[in-house]
């Protein structure tokens, strides 16, 4: 699987580690336990477009937001997390 | 030796000047320079050449190519012995070697072919009916006999002599077969200027092209123009194995297969990882044998392989011909074996018609012409005598012949076309499958895509008497998918799991079709309906060593040396392996016997005067910016906006879920920049973590991280003597007076005039002490500064063992307790908990269950028995307890013998430990029958509890 990383190029994906779902936002320190549970624990697993980070760990240490689709590996889109 | 006497004085691709020899079984042969093993074997008359994987049955050659089933032999000899390799795909080399495999004592006299005798047992699922019961007979009957009896080859026991090689490779477009179709679509594409490769895993490019005469002209004017473009790669005997997600493409290529053994610095085989824009696949197609009883007689071939071995290889497989062809090839093959000598017996052909233009091309060779007939039987035992046959009335002919060429014609080669999960779609016209959904990027032509291919007819039905193989290597019969479809395996997939029909190393090439036509008739439903098994990679059977690549023995991960490792080996220390790094271990002198010896020497002399140790490969961060000590505050448990510069503090950092990650020193060397320690083990994983809470969480935060662990060597100086062995390699006016850099002070200044350096005076042993870091390319000088600097006082250099000693002696956590499974108050760390800001894992580190007092926590373990050895692993238990999983109340993490104390010491965690100071318990060990120990629980501290040799 290639990565289309914007400051390195495409590169393999064994360069990269994937750390998952890219959509939980950190709650506040006084949110609530569901919440917390919720951020620490609980992920969905879609079936189709799925934002993940993914650190490019053998490049340039950015992480990345990546979009792949969960059926067949294609990489819809690529932006730096930050 | 009889001088090849299948063999044409002339034809074929073969160089008849240059003979070679080989063995097979014991036996001399010769071959030319161009052949297989399988040609060169066959131009010698050698017919027989394995046994059955169930059945042992005589097996003979098939194929001419990557398809084969039966001819699977042991190639080479001791540690380069090879098994399972197809005899069709190995180039004859001078002296090579091989053997049959899966018999005993020989392949003529193979008393195992018994089986054949006990051959109800082995029908479909065979595994699963007879050695269900009882169940522990399994491991100490059935299995070892099924070992020995049904098998293929074995492998050599010893460890692969040659290398390996991984490469990548990239290019426009990847043309996936070197035959007519895909040379020229790489033609097409060089001429657009485009970067090809062209794989094949022939010897040769040309493809089927190679096995006819009248194409030599075509192929080489498109050879030349396609070698002559620089844009242009040509690989032979390279299989592309699978497709994978984005382009990416594996393909193993065989450098030095065809030859004895590799040249030097040549690897045997190359893994490649080829990464293509778009790829052609040029696969060609497969020839669909036409089963019947004992199809698998020596002698009974496929049409198309014995046209490659005629036209090729110069060899006719045979002297008396039956050919039994559902295609008009199969007239065509008749002519040709009739024009180079071999006797036409008769074409039989289950079709209902023949044009006579077809048939006018064997008048000459007096064959009988049996149309709308069906070979029922091969006769013959281990070489093929004739084959019965049914004829358009109903009458059974008998006919006498050597070779039966065996067609029911081509289907395009699917199988890479399947890996992204692609189904393919039935063709009425061809009454075959033709590739459906091929994986993003991949164009189909050719054969491949079912050009130029003749619509398949209907076949006979095997007989319902008899062995008629579908799946010759698993040996699987029309019989056991009948079965299994009356057990009610009705799907291919599951028939194909029951029967394991097309799972062996061929992936069933020339069993999924017949298979499918076998259970498509047993279920009354038409062959679409049923489906086609998925074919998954690797395509082709890829060695592990291959897979593995350079990545064996010391190679299997980078080797990472410390700055001053020249200086540790000049020391003559022990080295161990702490994840990549290699580190100096103890450092043993002259007269000690073990390394407990020179351990407690080590750690007495630190206590007593001055050691060094080497600290560099803990991991080093650079942190920068504006709002590096608010950074620092949000990832670390305990507060940094109050450090002062030119001071150093102990952190620990949780991971979000509470437990605690990873802890160090770090230290502010000015309002906006600290330099951050962690432990050895976690260095790589803390910096992804501190990037991801920088880049993801807190974007906004102005701060920069830069890993420096190799930029910096560090050394600890330790002991009551360090002070005055520093005080000779510090530049003035720098002052190591206990008031003007106390404990915790952090400083940059040089040493040794003029070269920059930073000193901490931190400590992990609990002596007065220092880590002095210089930049890495002086470590090594450095290292020998100081053993010179502290002679008088009797300095010696210590390893991780008496580091880990000391450590324990104080108490200090380390791996064994940042077990992921701590908190900071399980380590005795919860006084360090900020209340008064978020951090990372505070609100997760504060639920009841993290915070029970219950929880095992870290405690002390003095044996009482001073004699006693302590063992790290061993559980705790109270004294009133059964040792047993109900009442286990921890475990002990580190153990060290103390010179200290005198006796072996440990740390521990134990449940409701802190308020436990006092009592006894029990240390048991069952697993290991270690003896039961009882222990005092006391503070992790053993030694100079209050601190006061770290101030002095
Ligand atoms: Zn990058």
């Amino acid at each position: 699987m290639l990565i289309p990383c914007p400051h390195c190029g495409a590169r393999l994906s064994e360069e990269f580690v994937c750390h998952g779902d890219a959509t939980r936002q950190r709650p506040a320190y006084d949110a609530s336990d569901e919440a917390w549970t919720d951020y620490v624990y609980l992920r969905d697993n879609p079936a189709g477009a799925h934002r993940e980070h993914w650190y490019h760990a053998a490049g340039c240490h950015a992480w990345l937001v990546v979009t792949r689709d969960t059926r067949t590996h294609q990489i819809i889109g690529v932006e730096v997390a930050r | 030796m009889s001088g090849q006497p299948f063999r044409l004085v002339s034809g074929g691709l073969v160089d008849r000047r240059q003979s070679l020899r080989f063995r097979f079984d014991g036996q001399d042969y010769e071959g030319f320079a161009g052949d297989t093993l399988a040609s060169a074997l066959l131009a010698n008359g050698v017919r027989l050449v394995g046994r059955s994987f169930k059945y042992h049955r005589p097996r003979g050659i098939l194929t001419a190519g990557p398809e084969e089933p039966n001819a699977l032999v042991e190639l080479r000899s001791g540690a380069r012995r090879e098994p399972n390799t197809k005899a069709t795909t190995v180039e004859l080399y001078d002296g090579l070697e091989a053997a049959s495999q899966n018999r005993w004592p020989s392949l003529a006299v193979d008393l195992l072919s018994l089986n054949g005798l006990l051959s109800p047992l082995f029908v479909a699922g065979f595994y699963y009916k007879t050695f269900m019961w009882p169940a522990k007979a399994w491991e100490a009957l059935y299995e070892p006999l099924i070992r020995r009896a049904a098998g293929l080859g074995r492998a050599s026991g010893e460890a692969d002599p040659d290398a390996y090689e991984k490469s990548h490779a990239f290019c426009d477009v990847l043309v996936i077969g070197g035959g007519r179709s895909g040379l020229a679509a790489a033609l097409a594409a060089a001429r657009e200027g485009k970067r090809v490769i062209v794989a094949d895993e022939d010897t040769r490019l040309g493809g089927r092209a190679l096995t006819r005469p009248g194409d030599a002209d075509a192929l080489a004017a498109m050879l030349v123009e396609l070698a002559a473009n620089p844009r242009v790669t040509l690989m032979p005997r390279t299989s592309v194995f699978g497709v994978y997600d984005g382009g990416v493409y594996g393909a193993l290529e065989k450098v030095s297969d065809h030859l004895p053994e590799p040249a030097p610095f040549t690897p045997r085989q190359r893994l490649w990882k080829v990464i293509a824009h778009e790829s052609v696949l040029a696969a060609g197609a497969l020839e669909r044998p036409i089963p019947f009883a004992d199809n698998d007689r020596p002698g009974v071939m496929l049409a198309g392989a014995v046209a490659t071995y005629l036209h090729r290889f110069g060899v006719v497989p045979g002297r008396r011909a039956v050919v039994y062809t559902s295609t008009d090839e199969g007239w065509q093959l008749a002519a040709d074996l009739y024009a180079a000598g071999v006797t036409i017996e008769a074409i039989v052909d289950p079709r209902g018609a023949v044009a006579e233009a077809v048939q006018a091309g064997v008048v000459a060779s007096g064959a009988r012409r049996l149309i709308g007939a069906r070979v029922v039987r091969a006769l013959g035992g281990r070489a093929l005598r004739g084959a019965r046959v049914v004829d358009a009335h109903g009458q059974t002919v008998t006919l006498r012949c050597d070779l039966l060429a065996v067609s029911g014609g081509w289907t395009p080669n699917l199988a890479l076309t399947h890996h992204h999960g692609g189904k393919p779609r039935w063709d009425e016209v061809l009454q075959s499958f033709l590739p459906g959904a091929p994986p993003p990027g991949m164009r189909v032509v050719g054969r491949a895509a079912g050009e130029g291919l003749a619509p398949l007819v209907d076949l006979p039905a095997p007989p319902a008497k008899g062995k008629s193989f579908i799946d010759f290597q698993h040996d699987v019969t029309a019989a056991d998918i009948r079965l299994a479809e009356r057990e009610g395996y009705r799907s291919v997939e599951h028939v194909k799991r029951y029967t394991t029909l097309g799972m062996a190393t061929d992936q069933g090439r020339t069993a999924n079709l017949n298979g499918l036509m076998v259970l498509a008739e047993a279920r009354g439903a038409a062959i679409p309906d049923v489906g086609l098994t998925m074919a998954r990679p690797p395509y082709a059977p890829v060695a592990i060593g291959a897979l593995a690549g350079p990545h064996r023995g010391r190679d299997f991960r980078p080797t990472r040396l410390p700055a001053a490792h020249g200086w540790a080996v000049r020391q003559g220390a022990v080295f161990v392996e702490a994840g990549q790094w290699l580190r100096a271990q103890y450092f043993p002198r002259a007269g000690e016997t073990d390394w407990l010896t020179t351990v407690s020497r080590e750690v007495t002399t630190v206590r007593s005067s001055v050691g060094l140790c080497d600290v560099s490969t803990l991991g080093k961060i650079d942190v920068q910016g504006a709002d590096a000590a608010a950074f620092l505050e949000r990832v670390y448990i305990n507060g940094w906006a109050s450090l002062a510069v030119g001071r150093a503090r102990y952190g620990v950092m949780l991971r979000e879920d509470g437990f605690v990650m990873d802890d160090g020193t770090t230290a502010r060397l000015a309002a906006d920049h600290f330099i951050l320690t962690t432990t050895t083990a976690n260095a790589a994983r803390v910096f992804q973590h501190l990037e991801y809470c920088h880049q993801v969480l807190w974007p906004t935060l102005d701060v920069q991280l830069a890993s420096v662990t190799d930029q910096w060597a560090q050394f600890a100086v330790a002991g009551p003597r360090s002070r005055e062995t520093l005080a000779r390699l510090v530049d003035a006016p720098f002052d190591l007076a206990n008031e003007a850099f106390p404990y915790m002070g952090a400083a940059e200044l040089t040493i040794g005039g003029g070269l920059p350096a930073r000193l901490f005076r931190i400590s992990f042993s609990g002596e007065l002490a220092y880590e002095l870091a210089v930049p890495a390319r002086y470590g090594e000088a450095v290292a020998a500064a100081i053993m010179a600097a502290g002679a008088d006082f009797g300095i010696c250099p210590y390893g991780t063992e008496a580091l880990g000693v000391m450590r324990i002696e104080k108490g200090h956590a380390a791996g064994a307790e940042l077990s992921g499974q701590t908190t900071a108050t399980d380590l005795g760390l919860g006084r360090m908990l900020s209340k008064t800001k978020d951090f990372i894992g505070r609100r997760m580190a504060e639920r009841p269950a993290l915070t029970d007092p219950a929880r095992p926590r870290l405690v002390g373990l003095r044996p009482l028995d001073p004699a006693a050895r302590l063992r790290a692993g061993a559980h705790l238990v109270a004294l009133a307890d059964p040792a047993d999983a109900a009442h286990d109340a921890g475990y002990v993490t580190s153990v060290a013998f103390s010179p200290s104390l005198g006796q072996w010491i440990g740390l521990g965690l134990l449940a409701g430990g802190p308020d436990r100071l006092g009592e006894r318990v029990r240390a048991v060990d069952p697993v290991r029958g270690g003896p039961e120990l009882l222990l005092e629980v006391c503070a992790p501290c053993f030694v100079d509890p209050e601190g006061v040799r770290l101030r002095v």
